[in-house]
Parts: C-alpha cells; sequence; structure tokens
C-alpha cells in the first residue's frame, strides 16, 4: 500500500540501527499509555479511482452550472486557459513562502509584478502580496486607520457589503471602537448624513464602489472632506470594473482593498479567494502582510526580497501590524498572470462589455410590467431591480428554468424584500439575457 | 530576469474577448471614469507563457527539491487532490447560493463535504466540532481566541492574560494581542519543555488562556502535558493546541484526549496541501463542548432525512470570521488526502515523519550543537554555535544548502536557539535524500573549519547571490508602477 511514504523494510532497519533504537515504537516513548487514543475512527485508505468516484457523485449532485446572474461581490467572469496552466506548474505551487530569496526568485518577482498590477488598477502607490479576502482586507484597513490616526470612530457606508461588515464588527468586537453605519436610500447614502460624523475623533470613512447595489459614485467629495478633519478615507473596489471606472487613487483615497476573485479565481464556493491592499506611500510601514522589494544582489543584478519584514509576527510576535502568516499567494499569481493575459486593453475591453451587457438586461427588463429597474445612480454590472413579489420565492421560482437570478435583498437590507441585485458578465450571452427576461416574465 | 511590464510592446495583446452581442450603451459620466487605461502589461500570449514558465524555473519547491523546513511540513503533495478540486461540480458553485431559498437542495454535495470535513477533523483532533471557516493557521488561531474570549464573557470572567511558552511560534502572541489579550511568557527548561516551576507561578485567575503546541517547536512532547493542561482548568484557563506540528503525534494521540479545550489545524501542512508560494491555506478549528455554542456561523447540520443544510442562527455564536464556509478549494483536497490514506496510512505519516527526523537528529548531533539532546518527534532543532567561533553563522549553512539544490531549514527559529536551525524532513522522503542532506550537512560543519568563505559567500549557483535587503527596506521599491 502506498501511502506516499517510501521506506522499505531494509531502510527502516537501517535507520533504526543508525538512531540507535530497536523499533519505530520506541521514538514515541513520550507519549504515554494513557495518552494514547481508544480508537481512531477513520475508514480504511482508498485507491484514488474509488476516491474519485466518491468526489464525482458529491460535485455531480451540486447545481454548480446554472445560469448566473448572481453577483454580489463574487462574480462568474471567463478563467483563460493560461492562468491554470501558468499558476498549476508545480515550481510554483508546491513552493514555499520566499523567506529563502536566493531560491524563490520566480514566486518574488511573481509577487512583485502581481502588486505593481494592483497598483496600475487601483491609481495607489503600494500593494502588498495578499490577505486572505475582501472582508478581512477591509477590516485590516480599519485598522491600519485607527493605528495611523490614534482615533477610534470608524463611519461605514451602508452600501458597503454587508458580508464585510459583519466581519468588520465580529473581528472588533473586544476592541473599544465606536462604528457608524449610514443608512441608504435610492441605493446611496446622503452626503450630509457621512459628513455628520465627520469630527476630530474619526479615524476612517469606509466606502464601496460601485456599491454593494450596484450603484457608482465619485467619492472625491467625500474623501476631501474626511482629509479636512484629519481622517482617513478606505476604499473597496471591484477589479474589473477599475478597467474604466475612475480610481481610488484618482478620487484621493489613503488605503485600497478588495476581493481579487475576479481576476482569474473560480467561485469554488468560496475559496480560496484573494484579498488585496494598496496603500499611499505614506502607509507602507503600518500595514499588514507580505511585500516584496526589489534590490540587488553582490553582483549588481536585480532581485525580489520580502521586504518590511519587521511589521511581521515572525519578528515582532505581539507588536505585529497582523497575525497574518501563510496568505493567498498563488490566488495572487493567477491574478498576474490573468491581467496579464488580458492587458491594458484587453481589461478595459472587458469591463465595457461587462457595462454595455448590463445596460442591455436592465433595457431587456424595463419592459416587463411590473418589473422596475432601478435607475438613480449609473452602475457597471451589477443593479437593483424592484419586483411585484417576493424576491426570494421569484428566484427559486427562476432555479426552475435552471437560472441562478440574482441577490434577494431582503435577508441584508430590512424592507427590501421585492428587491433583487442582479449581476451580468462577459459569460451572459444576449440568448441568456432574453431568456432570463422571458423566463422572469413567466414567473411573475 | 525582464519584469512582465518591462516585456511590453504597445498593442500587443492576449486574450482575444467575445465581440459584443448587444448594442453599445450610452458612455457613462465622464466625472465616473478613469483618466487613462490601466498601465498593465501588453505582451503576447507566448510572452507572457514564457515569462511565468521561465520564473518558475527560478524557483525550489517540493517537487523539485528536498524542503526540510521545520514548522512548515513541506511533504510531497499528491496530485489527485489537485484534480478534485478542480471538478467543475464545484469550482463553479457560488458561494451565496445557500441564501436563495430553499437553494440547499441544490448543493447537497458541497454541504456534505464540509459536514464530513467537520467530522473526520473532529476525530482526528479528539474534539467535539469543527468550523471550517478560518482560511489560514493563524486566522484559526485568531478565532480560538475569540472563543475563549467569548467562553470568558459568558461566564463573566475578567481575563487579561494568555500564557505562551518563549518557544511559540510568533502567530501566536501576535493573535493574542490582536484578540485584546496581554502576554505572559514562560521560559523553557533543559528538558525542552516549559518551565513547570515558572508556569505555575504565572497561573493566576487572570489567565484566559495557554496556547502550546504539541509537540513543541523543539520538536519536543511534553510527557506531562496532562498536568499542564490540567493545572490550567483549575483557574478556568482554557488550553489552546497549535496544530502546526500534528504532523508528530498524528493518529497516536489526540489532543482532546491530553486536555486540550481547542484546536486549530493546518490542512497546507499535516493535510499535504500544497503551500502555494505562500498561500492559500487552511485553518480549521475544532472545539470541546465548553466552546461548541460560540463557533462561528454558519453551521452545517444534517437533517433528519439525511440531508444537509446551513444554520446561521446561533444566539451565541461570534459571528462571522470569513466571508463563507472557509477556503473550499483546500479543504476539498485535505479531505480527498484523508480518504485516500485512511487509518493506516494517517498513522504512517507519523511513524515516517518521526522516523526520518531521528535520522537526521542522530548523524548530526555532534557535528552540530544540539540544545536538547534527546529523541525528538517530528523535527528537531540544532544549533550552528559551534561553527560561530569561526564567524560562521546559520544563515551561511542555509546558503551553503541552497547551493547544493536543497532548501534551508527554519533558521533562527525558535527565538530561544542561538543560530537556530529546524529541521523537519516530513514522511514522505526517502533514506537516499536524508544520507545526501546529512552529507552536506557535515561538509559544511566541515567547511566552516577548513574554509568558512565558501560558506560565506554562497550562494554562487543561483540566478542571483545574497541580496541587499537593508537597501530594499531603505528604498522602498515594490511596485514598477
Amino acid at each position: 500500500m502506498n501511502y506516499y511514504t517510501p521506506h522499505t523494510k531494509e531502510d527502516i532497519d537501517a535507520m533504526l540501527k543508525t538512531i540507535g533504537v530497536g523499533s519505530v515504537e520506541e521514538l514515541f516513548q513520550d507519549i504515554k499509555p494513557s495518552h494514547r487514543p481508544e480508537s481512531f475512527k477513520i475508514p480504511k485508505g482508498k485507491s484514488e479511482q474509488e476516491v474519485l468516484s466518491h468526489f464525482k457523485k458529491l460535485s455531480s449532485s451540486n447545481c454548480a452550472a446554472i445560469t448566473k446572474f448572481l453577483g454580489a461581490g463574487f462574480y462568474d467572469h471567463y478563467i483563460p486557459s493560461v492562468v491554470d496552466a501558468l499558476s498549476g506548474r508545480s515550481e510554483f505551487y508546491t513552493a514555499y513562502t520566499p523567506y529563502q530569496p536566493e531560491c524563490s526568485q520566480g514566486t518574488l518577482q511573481a509577487i512583485y509584478e502581481y502588486q505593481s498590477a494592483i497598483c496600475a488598477l487601483t491609481g495607489m502607490e503600494i500593494a502588498n502580496a495578499s490577505l486572505y479576502e475582501g472582508g478581512t482586507a477591509l477590516y485590516e484597513a480599519a485598522m491600519v486607520a485607527i493605528r495611523a490616526t490614534g482615533r477610534r470612530r470608524i463611519v461605514v457606508d451602508g452600501g458597503v457589503n454587508p458580508i464585510y461588515r459583519k466581519i468588520l464588527y465580529t473581528y472588533t468586537n473586544n476592541l473599544s471602537i465606536e462604528f457608524v453605519e449610514i443608512p441608504v436610500s435610492h441605493g446611496q447614502s446622503a452626503r450630509e448624513e457621512v459628513f455628520k460624523y465627520f469630527d476630530d475623533k474619526t479615524a476612517a470613512v469606509i466606502l464601496q464602489n460601485p456599491n454593494f447595489f450596484g450603484a457608482i459614485d465619485d467619492h472625491t467629495d467625500i474623501i476631501d472632506k474626511a482629509h479636512s478633519v484629519g481622517a482617513l478615507a478606505v476604499e473597496s473596489v471591484y477589479p474589473i470594473s477599475l478597467g474604466i471606472l475612475k480610481t481610488p487613487g484618482e478620487m484621493g483615497a489613503d488605503i485600497v482593498t478588495g476581493e481579487g476573485q475576479s481576476m482569474g479565481i473560480p467561485l469554488s464556493f468560496g475559496g480560496p479567494y484573494l484579498g488585496f491592499m494598496a496603500v499611499k506611500k505614506e502607509f507602507a510601514r503600518k500595514i499588514p502582510g507580505r511585500i516584496s522589494g526589489a534590490t540587488v544582489d553582490k553582483q549588481g543584478r536585480r532581485g525580489f526580497v520580502l521586504t518590511l519584514q519587521a511589521r511581521e509576527q515572525h519578528i515582532r510576535r505581539e507588536n505585529a501590524t497582523s497575525n497574518i502568516c501563510s496568505n493567498e499567494a498563488l490566488c495572487a499569481m493567477r491574478a498576474i498572470i490573468y491581467l496579464s493575459s488580458l492587458g491594458k486593453e484587453g481589461l478595459r475591453q472587458l469591463a465595457e462589455l461587462n457595462y454595455d451587457k448590463a445596460e442591455f438586461a436592465k433595457n431587456t427588463l424595463d419592459k416587463i410590467k411590473g418589473v422596475e429597474v432601478k435607475r438613480s445612480s449609473p452602475t457597471f454590472n451589477e443593479f437593483t431591480v424592484l419586483l411585484p413579489k417576493n424576491a426570494d420565492k421569484v428566484v427559486r421560482a427562476m432555479i426552475a428554468h435552471n437560472i441562478l437570478a440574482g441577490l434577494p435583498l431582503g435577508k441584508y437590507y430590512k424592507g427590501m424584500e421585492k428587491y433583487l441585485l442582479i449581476a451580468v458578465t462577459e459569460k451572459r450571452t444576449k440568448e441568456e439575457i432574453e431568456g432570463f427576461a422571458k423566463a422572469l416574465k413567466k414567473v411573475l | 530576469m525582464r519584469l512582465i511590464f518591462e516585456k511590453s510592446v504597445k498593442g500587443r495583446r492576449g486574450i482575444k474577448l467575445p465581440d459584443s452581442d448587444v448594442p453599445k450603451s450610452r458612455k457613462l459620466d465622464a466625472k465616473y471614469l478613469r483618466m487613462e487605461e490601466a498601465p498593465l502589461p501588453e505582451v503576447s500570449e507566448l510572452d507572457l507563457v514564457r515569462h511565468f514558465t521561465n520564473l518558475s524555473q527560478m524557483n525550489f519547491s517540493v517537487d523539485t527539491n528536498f524542503y526540510p523546513l521545520g514548522s512548515c511540513t513541506m511533504k510531497y503533495n499528491p496530485k489527485f487532490m489537485e484534480d478534485i478540486a478542480k471538478l467543475p461540480g464545484f469550482a463553479e458553485l457560488h458561494p451565496l447560493m445557500p441564501q436563495l431559498g430553499s437553494a440547499s437542495e441544490l448543493l447537497q454535495g458541497a454541504l456534505e463535504v464540509l459536514y464530513n470535513v467537520e467530522k473526520l477533523l473532529a476525530e482526528i483532533t479528539g474534539m467535539k466540532e469543527v468550523t471550517t471557516e478560518p482560511l489560514a493557521g493563524a486566522h484559526g488561531e485568531l478565532t480560538g481566541i475569540m472563543l475563549i474570549a467569548a467562553y470568558h464573557k459568558n461566564k463573566g470572567n475578567k481575563k487579561r492574560y494568555i500564557i505562551v511558552p518563549d518557544s511559540s511560534h510568533g502567530t501566536n502572541p501576535a493573535s493574542a494581542a490582536i484578540a485584546g489579550y496581554e502576554l505572559v511568557s514562560i521560559p523553557t527548561a533543559e528538558d525542552g519543555c516549559m518551565d513547570m516551576g515558572a508556569y505555575k507561578s504565572k497561573l493566576t485567575n487572570e489567565i484566559a488562556a495557554v496556547m502550546l503546541t504539541c509537540p513543541n517547536t523543539l520538536g519536543v512532547f511534553n510527557t506531562h502535558i496532562k498536568e499542564v493542561t490540567d493545572l490550567a482548568h483549575k483557574v478556568d484557563a482554557l488550553v489552546y493546541y497549535d496544530g502546526a506540528n500534528l504532523n508528530g503525534i498524528l493518529g497516536r494521540c489526540k489532543p482532546g484526549d491530553i486536555g486540550f479545550d481547542v484546536v486549530h489545524l493546518n490542512l497546507h501542512k499535516t493535510f499535504a496541501t500544497p503551500h502555494g508560494g505562500g498561500g492559500p491555506g487552511a485553518g480549521p478549528v475544532g472545539v470541546n463542548e465548553k466552546l461548541a455554542d460560540f463557533l462561528p456561523v454558519p453551521k452545517v447540520v444534517k437533517n433528519k432525512k439525511g440531508t444537509f443544510s446551513l444554520v446561521e442562527n446561533k444566539p451565541k455564536s461570534i459571528g462571522r470570521i470569513a466571508p463563507f464556509y472557509g477556503n473550499f478549494g483546500v479543504i476539498l483536497k485535505a479531505y480527498a488526502y484523508i480518504m485516500l490514506l485512511g487509518k493506516e496510512g494517517l498513522i504512517k505519516v507519523t511513524d515516517g515523519a518521526v522516523l526520518n527526523a531521528n535520522y537526521c537528529l542522530a548523524q548530526l548531533k555532534d557535528a552540530y550543537h544540539l540544545p536538547y539532546d534527546r529523541i525528538c518527534m517530528h523535527e528537531f532543532v540544532i544549533s550552528a554555535s559551534k561553527q560561530l567561533k569561526n564567524g560562521v553563522h546559520a544563515l551561511d549553512i542555509a546558503k551553503f544548502l541552497i547551493d547544493n539544490k536543497i532548501h534551508p531549514p527554519t533558521i533562527y527559529f525558535p527565538l530561544i536557539v542561538k543560530e537556530a536551525m529546524m529541521i523537519e524532513p516530513t514522511e514522505t522522503e526517502s533514506k537516499e535524500t536524508l544520507d545526501r542532506f546529512v552529507k552536506i550537512m557535515l561538509e559544511a560543519a566541515e567547511l566552516a573549519l577548513s574554509n568558512p568563505d565558501i560558506l560565506k559567500n554562497a550562494p554562487t549557483n543561483m540566478p542571483v547571490s545574497r541580496l541587499d535587503e537593508v537597501k530594499a527596506a531603505k528604498k522602498l521599491n515594490c511596485s514598477h508602477i
């Protein structure tokens, strides 16, 4: 039986002789008999083909191939074949954290390129090598702002992903931080409501663009106002939208975070995903996570190393900027490959495709009696509609047509039980969009 | 090698996008748009492929080199596991589907995966319940401490401190500090275990928890571990098990049986999921009945009919520590690993790991200083302090190993050993690989005496020689943009 342990009887005998013990069991003498388990109820090991059959059964009972108009922060984008092919090279995926730079230039340079791409996308100056995903990244951003300003109030726009807000509050439950949530109306929060809480106690304002309802905005004025009271601005963003949308850097944001799943990472029922963080240069030493930096070797050749490690847990321990150790390095690798495959023009073209398809969907759905497409703000590839019936029931009925119609908003926003959040990516064809409208008409 | 950005040529494109099959919409107002296109690389697909393929060849990896990194468990990553994660029925599943009314019917396979993995990990660790939500080991540590904090708050206990041994991994105190606790560090005694006298003296009613790795970071299994955990419980301090070193006791000892209340596992260590150059990992957390009520939501449950669903309403839960159910793609791989190995296979893991570590230790203990001279578990720590008298550091020996195509062991950790080198061969390595490693290590010890410059100038066989880390921090250059 092969357990990936290559030891033959001869190997074991020779090794025991060298060690100077009579049996392998002797090596476990420190584990007292009273510490041994009474039982170890794990099933017998199986062959690859048997295990594959088990997983094929489990995977095929999932309705994964259903036509997706569901987004809400996690999108069905096309992943080019090069992403799997290159990130699937085992020199990348079976490597470790590049603490020994001379034998890790592959990983270190790829991470440096990824960091550069995040800066190109967001208009910021320094990015880290990744965080777990967009929600914990947002929490880390809040902590950077608190550390940088020494203040303890965070203003959170109600249009920020509700799952991210839940994570933020769970993490900070035991810390004395004041959170103020600004309610949304017609898909956006009102400026006066936000500004009410901007004073010398405010560490930061947290915004999202496009927001959870898909609404686009220009936050420059909010960010300016925050800066006028010495507060920082955190923007949570959607990478594909940055193919055309104004960057948080252009708006003056101090810290940018987001979910990188849209950059070549499969939906995979929730993970692994990719949290990114990018900041203005002045915050470089305050951010969490690993950072790859360029330098030179003894011969003056360019090389890359993990840098500013004095922020991290293995050096600063309880004084570290975060406890993060393992990150999402391979997902960051996928992202840089994806972005390089699209290229400068390709990303813009992709963003325009998403935008045009969503606009077409809005116009198509508008024609259905009883369906009201919300148009109080421009949107990117996601928008909100008001249905004449409970959105949950409508979505369930649409599943019978093999369509995942969107996210019913009632669960996250009280009073919005008839509202549905619909996403349209480049993968949705005209036929699918028209089919969606047809099915919706039937269901209603 | 040039950056992908430096290989850019204006107008070059990689992937071809589909033509639009819908009308062109009216452009957005200029105030919402970026001034210029994002300055991403412009390369052909062949350029892209050559670039990353060549980059990959500048890496050491488990698939190409021996990687005895202590505390990391760099064991072989079975290729079969990669195929399981790629199955479309898993890879294309949107995580918000369970939010859609009765959509649980559409995901029974995925929910069953989570349920089964929780049960298997609970059995392996001797815990009552498991959450797969934490996305890495450190994330699991923080989750575990948050659970402990909830326990104490629920009881009305006033607890300020967490005890860690001075040999602990940096994530332990970092996680404790983030959760709002202060740290108390206990020195390590001559036997390589936490000093019992110092421990007892610091164990007051204000201690919320004790965080331990077992075997510890020196590779030593504390034979008095039950005494340590019993003492903690007397002051209602909970005991946390850092599962990074589970490879030393898998199948031979369950943390739940020796008094641990909460455990995290590193699926990317013990359960052979790939390290990915730094991630993704997964850090599931197991708890006993003291903490089960506080576990994060959502929770997978099995219904009377045998179907699975997610429960969000747990009044005492600490909330959500991740957006969804954990790093599902990583969890799948670990599940496949456990199914392939089975009971006997998992026990053989420990046999092989401990045998391999002791085989190396026995042959290196004379040439190097062995601070704790005893049988080790799956890893051991030696010191290059003997070699220091010729001005040779652990770092120099590490770089010499690189020249010999072996990834160095963990160096300068644990902090309590001077010039530490922590070696963890893992069970998937053959005797021949270990023999070569020992040979090179002995050669390094010899060179430290006869020709130290060879070590100090290493590596000379790699694409780069030693890099200026001071310059990297002083003249920060983290982006090409």
